[in-house]
């Protein structure tokens, strides 16, 4: 589904990823982890679309197309969602109102008719229940005066009324108490069908007792240095990132 | 509600730009007296009118053109103006059927209905309509139902001539012809505009509303608006705004006084959308207007809502003089500049009475080269105990090529008078753009949502109809000026 093939990335002349190399299948779970600043939240950036980076090499593939060709808002068209580690806030729209204008944007690039209100109403209300958000949240402003925890459960929500076929949690789990956690981790896997694939961008294995990936990689100074199963991450917390370091003989 | 109205928007285009080819009977260009016998003899104006028209008149003459607003523009040329086009067949219309088809084909056009449809199981809200184009008021719907509730809605010109004695108390009594320099030329030139009284005790069963358009070529538009609610009257008032696009800068001066008695409440609402100018500036509308309101008696209230999307230059102030003890003025305002408009806006809120309040919420847009200036007096004056103001003056700039200013003035005479003011001003951030974008929304989409976000607390306080047409008119002015 996706495939990242030496991909390197720099903003203002400094080059962050350094040649990132990803293949991701449908119906897979794959983990990212790493020390901070190697370049875990740009290289979600880049796959979004944000403009900021300019791509120097290597190519993006989803389902065959090239994702590098098309703008943020035909990449989330095209069923690229990106939970954001920060997420913004939009003061005076609601997220409601935020969540109905996208559908229908998704919808209309997909040749189908806006959605009926009801059906979005019914929509709003089940995605509700599956991660548990506070229905005050789901009529406030798009994430206006959110407690950070509320920031991202808000995150899980949108993924999970867009269903997107390639969802990107960037530290998604930062910020959430023990059962927040717990509940985005089953809304995430509850949404996980053998049609769509999940990145999840973590600094703890914790996470990945309730979200269980099919591979873990190392990010390292803007390369996936190892990748593995899940005993990976348990291995990477009992010994920090030291044997990376040695590893890749930093 | 707000997506569903952006996607309806077709094309960033001012979409009103269009002329209705329609036989108009003009006065010659030029202003001199004979111009205003000319009009005044047109309008069958009693003589009372006329004497005030050219005791304005002679009074303007001895003014000079103001200039201390932070906007700059050619000085119009006062007599390359025509002040009177009136539409062909003339006013007064008794049936729709005698409405010339090429008006009725405009208003569909603009979105008006000038049909005055059924009641529907008594949910459907309704409006009554009064439509002035160039000169003169081409139709008045809905003006029965309203008079068997005693509610004066009509022309200005058929004001004079029915309530004679109303107009003569009222008109000149916010607004005198002194006031200032496009008032003094309203007073001595205005051709036509809305009047509204509302007898005491009646709420009025719906919103009444004044579209204005200006549709011939080379003329200025020069309408006088007159409300006057009596005691324990309500009335909310709309007002919208259109013109056609011309390389020329056409010359738009109102007056709008409105007086509440007692206990009485006046809530004017406009979305003015007259023609900006194209993309480099050229043509647009020069909109020098004279709008205030007084509480003259105890615990009344005027609130002016306005979104101002149009006009190369602007240049307003609707004001409140909150006379009456406990009586309450509010200004909500959304001011839109993009290209090269140049808006100076505001209000002032002049507290003589006790215990008075005012609120002032403004939301300054700029985007292009545009400037956009706050402008806004609270003045306590001595007396007015326990008189208290809030302000509240943002601003959000898009790209850095443009501008925006605010020039609060506070005048506090009593000690007891509370004056809070706040403002910011930010930047549309890439931020949230790219946060929209990252759900699939457009760029242009995502300035509308934004903007209609920061616009909220103003948008809030329109009417339904008016809230709907606002923001799809806000989302279509600031297409392309980001990203
Ligand atoms: N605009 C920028 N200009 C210069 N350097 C930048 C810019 N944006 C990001 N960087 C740098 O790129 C590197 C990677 O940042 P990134 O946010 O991708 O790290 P991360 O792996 O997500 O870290 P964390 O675990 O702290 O979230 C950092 O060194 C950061 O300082
Ligand atoms: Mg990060």
């Amino acid at each position: 589904m996706l495939s990242i093939k030496n991909l390197h990335a720099s903003i203002d002349g400094k080059e962050i990823l350094r040649g990132i190399n990803l293949e991701v299948k449908t119906g897979e779970i794959h983990a990212i982890m790493g020390p901070n600043g190697s370049g875990k939240s740009t290289l979600s950036a880049v796959l979004a679309g944000k403009e900021d980076y300019e791509i120097t090499e290597g190519s993006v593939t989803l389902n065959g197309k090239d994702l590098l060709e098309l703008s943020p808002e035909d990449r989330a068209r095209e069923g690229v969602f990106l939970a954001f580690q920060y997420p913004v806030e939009i003061p005076g729209v609601s997220n409601i109102n935020f969540l109905k204008t996208a559908i229908n944007e998704i919808r209309a690039y997909k040749g189908q008719t806006p959605m009926e209100a009801k059906d979005f109403l019914a929509l709003v209300k089940e995605k509700q229940k599956l991660v548990e958000l506070d229905g005050k949240l789901a009529n406030r402003s798009v994430n206006e005066g959110f407690s950070g925890g509320e920031k991202k459960r808000n995150e899980i929500f949108q993924m999970a009324m867009l269903e997107p076929k390639l969802a990107i949690l960037d530290e998604t789990d930062s910020g959430l108490d023990i059962d927040a956690l717990k509940i985005v981790a089953a809304g995430v896997n509850k949404l996980k069908s053998k049609d769509n694939a999940t990145i999840v961008i973590t600094h703890y294995q914790r996470l990945l007792d309730y979200i269980v990936p099919d591979v873990v990689h190392i990010l390292y100074k803007g390369k996936i240095v190892k990748s593995g199963p899940k005993e990976l991450a348990l291995e990477l917390e009992e010994k920090g990132y030291d044997f990376i370091k040695e590893e890749v003989g930093a | 509600m707000a997506n569903e109205i952006l996607e309806e928007q077709i094309s960033g285009e001012y979409k009103y730009g269009f002329v209705t080819d329609i036989e108009a009977d003009n006065a010659p260009k030029g202003l001199n007296e004979d111009i205003i016998r000319f009009i005044s003899k047109k309008k069958n104006e009693p003589e009372w009118m006329l004497e005030y028209r050219l005791k304005a008149f002679r009074y303007w003459q001895t003014l000079e053109e103001p200039h201390w607003a932070h906007v700059s523009y050619p000085k119009p040329n006062f007599q390359d103006i025509i002040y009177y086009s009136a539409p062909k067949p003339k006013v007064q219309l008794n049936s729709l059927d005698e409405v010339d088809p090429e008006l009725l084909k405009t208003f569909e056009k603009l979105g008006i209905s000038i049909e005055e449809q059924k009641r529907l199981s008594g949910v459907e809200s309704r409006i009554a309509v009064d439509i002035v184009m160039d000169s003169v008021s081409v139709k008045t719907t809905f003006k029965e139902t309203l008079s068997e509730k005693g509610i004066i809605f009509c022309s200005f010109g058929e004001a004079v001539q029915e309530h004679p004695e109303l107009v003569k108390k009222y008109m000149g009594s916010v607004v005198p012809y002194t006031d200032n320099f496009y008032a003094a030329l309203n007073s001595a030139v205005f051709t036509d505009g809305s009047f509204c009284y509302i007898p005491q005790g009646v709420r009025c069963p719906m919103e009444l509303s004044t579209y204005f358009r200006i549709n011939a070529s080379g003329t200025g538009q020069f309408e006088r608006t007159l409300i006057i609610a009596d005691e324990d009257a309500y009335v909310s008032y709309l007002e919208g705004c259109t013109a056609p696009m011309r390389d020329e800068n056409q010359l738009h001066a109102a007056v709008v006084e409105i007086v509440t008695h007692k206990n009485a409440e006046v809530k004017y609402s406009t979305v003015q959308n007259w023609y900006p100018g194209d993309k480099d500036g050229k043509g647009g509308i020069f909109n020098f207007v004279t709008k205030r309101g007084i509480c003259l008696e105890d615990n009344s209230k005027i609130s002016w809502t306005q979104v101002e999307t149009g006009s190369a230059v602007t240049w307003k102030y609707p004001s409140v003089i909150l006379k009456g003890d406990n009586s309450v003025g509010e200004f909500y305002s959304v001011a839109v500049t993009n290209n090269y408009q140049q808006a100076d806006t505001g209000t002032k809120m002049m507290h003589l009475g006790k215990n008075t309040r005012s609120t002032i919420i403004s939301k300054g847009i700029s985007a292009g080269f545009s400037n956009n200036s706050y402008r806004g007096l609270v003045r306590i004056s001595k007396g007015a105990t326990n008189a208290r103001n809030f302000s509240q003056c943002d601003s959000l700039l898009m790209g850095d090529k443009c501008g925006a200013h605010t020039f609060p003035y506070i005048e506090i005479k009593d000690k007891s008078g509370i004056v809070e003011h706040e403002a910011t001003t930010s930047k549309i951030g890439e931020d949230q753009l790219f946060y929209c974008k990252s759900r699939g929304i457009d760029n242009e989409k995502a300035i509308g949502l934004i903007v209609n976000g920061y616009c909220k607390e103003v948008l809030n306080k329109l009417p339904m109809e008016f809230a709907v047409e606002a923001q799809k008119l806000l989302a279509v002015s600031l297409e392309g000026s980001v990203g």
